[in-house]
């Protein structure tokens, strides 16, 4: 058995397990055990490489996001065992909905690992169906007014999302079948990628063009973005932390896979512009947005779409160090931005709303979690010593050298969010707190790590992990 | 050998275009009821296209999907539509964003971009392949105007499969191309799991708009 199987059969399994099992204490403990597992045997790849298949493939691209997806579920899943028992307690989510969340976080989990690790453009998106029914039925989790909408809302875009991203895997084939004869190997990654200079560079265009947009929804690029701040908003926390910190990044993954197929064809259209206008767009619009939000969770959605729009505009810049600042910015926005979350969720819990209006003066209640959310604000809107603001950093180093006009907006776009979360950061953590000072039920510790990191990757990036993001950077193209 | 591959053509392509026109017959139905026979008709020649191409590409795995078109599609669907439509007592006429005149027109509009996208792009692939998907694009297409112009769910569910069959239509129509049962069947579960959706929290209307204000005003975000 390959580490790869141990990666997809561990989820696979849990979720079976938790299916079947009737006790929520027990189901939420063996769900960090679940991640925990899953978690040690995403890391085993670094160390022997397992041997491509037909449907499951391991490159120098994916192992680091396997592992990232893999430590992100993994804390999360620390995160929801204290996050749902609360909700339990509170009688906000009945006890039997827990035996469905957690098989479902599992389901979940597997969906996005086998999406990382496919070979097979059809698994690929098979997997990324699959990772959208799981959270459309989490976001529905409470089953309010407005749960159901959004989870119905999130169906219906991304449906139609996946379904052209599927006219564009068919496309793809038809380009690849000339070459590489009817069957399988035509829809394989590894064996498609060192020949498609010979495809037809048309229905290459027009394939990337689907995929993007369709792919794209899921990345929630603007303007295909209307369904993420409620997904995020109206599910249980620790969803919306794996939704933004994880499964954006794994649809942004398959766009950059099919990102390089195109780059590998000298006579298609350059991905790249495409790109920039749609990360642009995505920054420009969701950093206004930022003003208007009156939810927390809402605040940090929007926040979610302005990074995937900068990550976005890095790779559609393109070149070994734009590259580079999209992988580690991909890396630092899933770390900071879940653990953000962590911290809104208690937060949440403990006031008892998510309106930014009636949270007030964090810092003097509830110390360390007002202080936590202070440092994640701070990392998140790009300011030194954060790993945030290195990689915002290069891209806008990288783009004033080669686009200078496109570098001021991506700056005024940064400029404009910052401006916006230093205004809510102030109403929410500083000022006179109320309700005086209570005992924190919060699970700390995932949020430290994550902070530790994202703080360890802003002051020095180790050498073995920079010349390993360079490597993958010029594989992008 | 060229008479049978002009039947195999001509069939395939006779094939498509019902399903074709199928499509236009759902964007102008004033009844859900309607909707749902057009769309059972859609299913069926579906399966018939389906597996007309599995007979002449001799491909038998598509007979599989052939069979989940007619079964799942053709008959469980339109079926369970119909009595969660009668058990939730949804509205039986259909209210439209756009008029009917408009809609045809567009959809013709879409019709022609689609045939001017597809067929020079696929120049070298086989005719049987170009036509096909333009007509498989078309339908596609056709499924995204019904979703934006009906404003109930049961409709808008009705015009997301209909996209599907658009889908399938193009994936059969590419020769060889491999897994099109697994894709199918994955399709299948999440259009079985938003009928399930639709029942389960008994979803009349399509509440959300895409027009962001009303959304705040509905969330408490107004100012």
């Amino acid at each position: 058995m390959s580490p790869v199987h141990a990666i997809l059969a561990t989820p696979a399994a849990a979720a079976v397990l938790f299916a079947l099992l009737p006790g929520y204490r027990l189901a939420a403990r063996l769900n960090v055990l679940a991640a925990a597992l899953t978690l040690a045997a995403s890391v085993v790849p670094f160390f022997a490489r397992p041997a491509t298949t037909p449907f499951l493939l391991i490159d120098d691209f994916n192992i680091y996001l396997v592992a990232l997806t893999a430590f992100v579920a993994f804390t999360t899943s620390l995160f929801s065992a204290r996050y749902v028992l609360h909700e339990v307690a509170i009688g906000r989510l009945p006890a039997g909905n827990l035996r469905f969340y957690h098989a479902m976080y599992q389901a979940f989990c597997f969906t996005m690992l086998l999406a990382l690790t496919a070979n097979n453009l059809g698994v690929l998106w098979v997997a990324i169906e699959g990772a959208t029914l799981t959270t459309v039925l989490m976001v529905g989790l409470y089953r309010t007014a407005e749960a159901l909408e959004a989870a119905w809302k999130y169906f219906i875009l991304c449906g139609v999302g996946i379904a052209l991203a599927l006219f564009g895997t068919i496309l793809i084939y038809l380009a690849a079948q000339p070459v590489m004869g009817s069957g399988l190997p035509a829809m394989t990654w590894s064996a498609i990628l060192p020949r498609v200079g010979a495809f037809n560079p048309a229905i290459l265009n027009l394939a990337f063009v689907f995929l993007l947009v369709g792919y794209g929804t899921k990345v929630g690029l603007a303007p295909l973005h209307a369904w993420l701040p409620d997904a995020h908003a109206e599910g249980p926390t620790p969803i919306s932390a794996v939704l933004s910190g994880l499964l954006l990044n794994v649809a942004l993954y398959a766009v950059l896979r099919f990102k390089m197929l195109l780059a590998g064809n000298a006579l298609a259209v350059a991905p790249g512009p495409l790109m920039l206008a749609m990360g642009l767009a995505s920054l420009l619009l969701a950093s206004f947005m930022l003003y208007r939000r009156r939810d927390i969770k809402r605040l940090f959605a929007y926040s979610s779409i302005e990074h995937m729009g900068i990550i976005t505009f890095a790779f559609g810049m393109g070149g070994a160090l734009a590259n580079f600042a999209g992988l580690l910015h991909m890396t630092m926005h899933s770390l900071t931005k879940s653990a953000i979350f962590f911290a809104v969720g208690h937060i949440s819990q403990i006031k008892g709303t998510q309106k930014i209006a009636e949270i007030r003066g964090l810092t003097q209640s509830q110390p360390l979690l007002g202080w936590a959310l202070v440092i994640g604000v701070v990392a998140i809107a790009g300011l030194p010593p954060f790993g945030v603001f290195t990689s915002e950093f290069l891209v806008l180093t990288t783009s004033f050298a080669r686009q200078p006009l496109l570098a001021l907006l991506v700056l005024a776009g940064l400029l404009v969010g910052l401006g916006a979360l230093v205004l809510r950061l102030q109403g929410l953590a500083f000022g006179a707190g109320e309700g005086g000072r209570k005992a924190s039920p919060a699970a700390m510790l995932p949020l430290f790590i994550h902070f530790a990191i994202v703080l360890a990757a802003g002051i020095y990036l180790p050498r073995p992990l920079v010349a390993w993001f360079q490597n993958v950077a010029r594989l992008l193209g | 050998m060229p008479i049978f591959a002009n039947i195999a053509y001509d069939t395939a392509h006779l094939l498509d275009t019902f399903v074709l026109v199928l499509s236009f017959a759902l964007l102008y139905q004033r009844r859900l009821f309607a909707v749902l026979t057009i769309y059972a008709w859609q299913a069926l020649c579906l399966a018939a296209a389906a597996a007309w191409q599995a007979y002449a590409q001799d491909a038998p795995h598509l007979y599989i999907t052939a069979a989940i078109a007619l079964v799942f599609k053709a008959i469980v669907i339109p079926l369970a539509l119909h009595r969660i439509i009668v058990y939730l007592n949804i509205h039986r006429s259909i209210e439209t964003a756009l008029g009917i005149g408009p809609t045809m027109a567009v959809g013709v509009g879409l019709v022609a971009l689609s045939i001017l996208l597809v067929l020079p792009v696929t120049a070298a692939a086989g005719a049987l392949t170009r036509e096909s998907l333009a007509a498989a694009l078309s339908v596609v297409l056709l499924g995204l105007l019904m979703m934006i112009t009906r404003r109930n769910a049961v409709s808008q569910v009705v015009g997301f499969m209909s996209l599907e069959n658009g889908l399938i239509l193009a994936a059969v129509g590419v020769k060889g191309m491999p897994l099109v049962v697994e894709l199918s069947i994955a399709f299948s579960v999440m259009v079985a799991f938003i009928i399930f959706g639709i029942f389960f929290f008994h979803i009349r209307e399509r509440f959300d708009t895409l027009d962001i204000h009303d959304m705040e005003r509905f969330r408490g975000e107004e100012r």
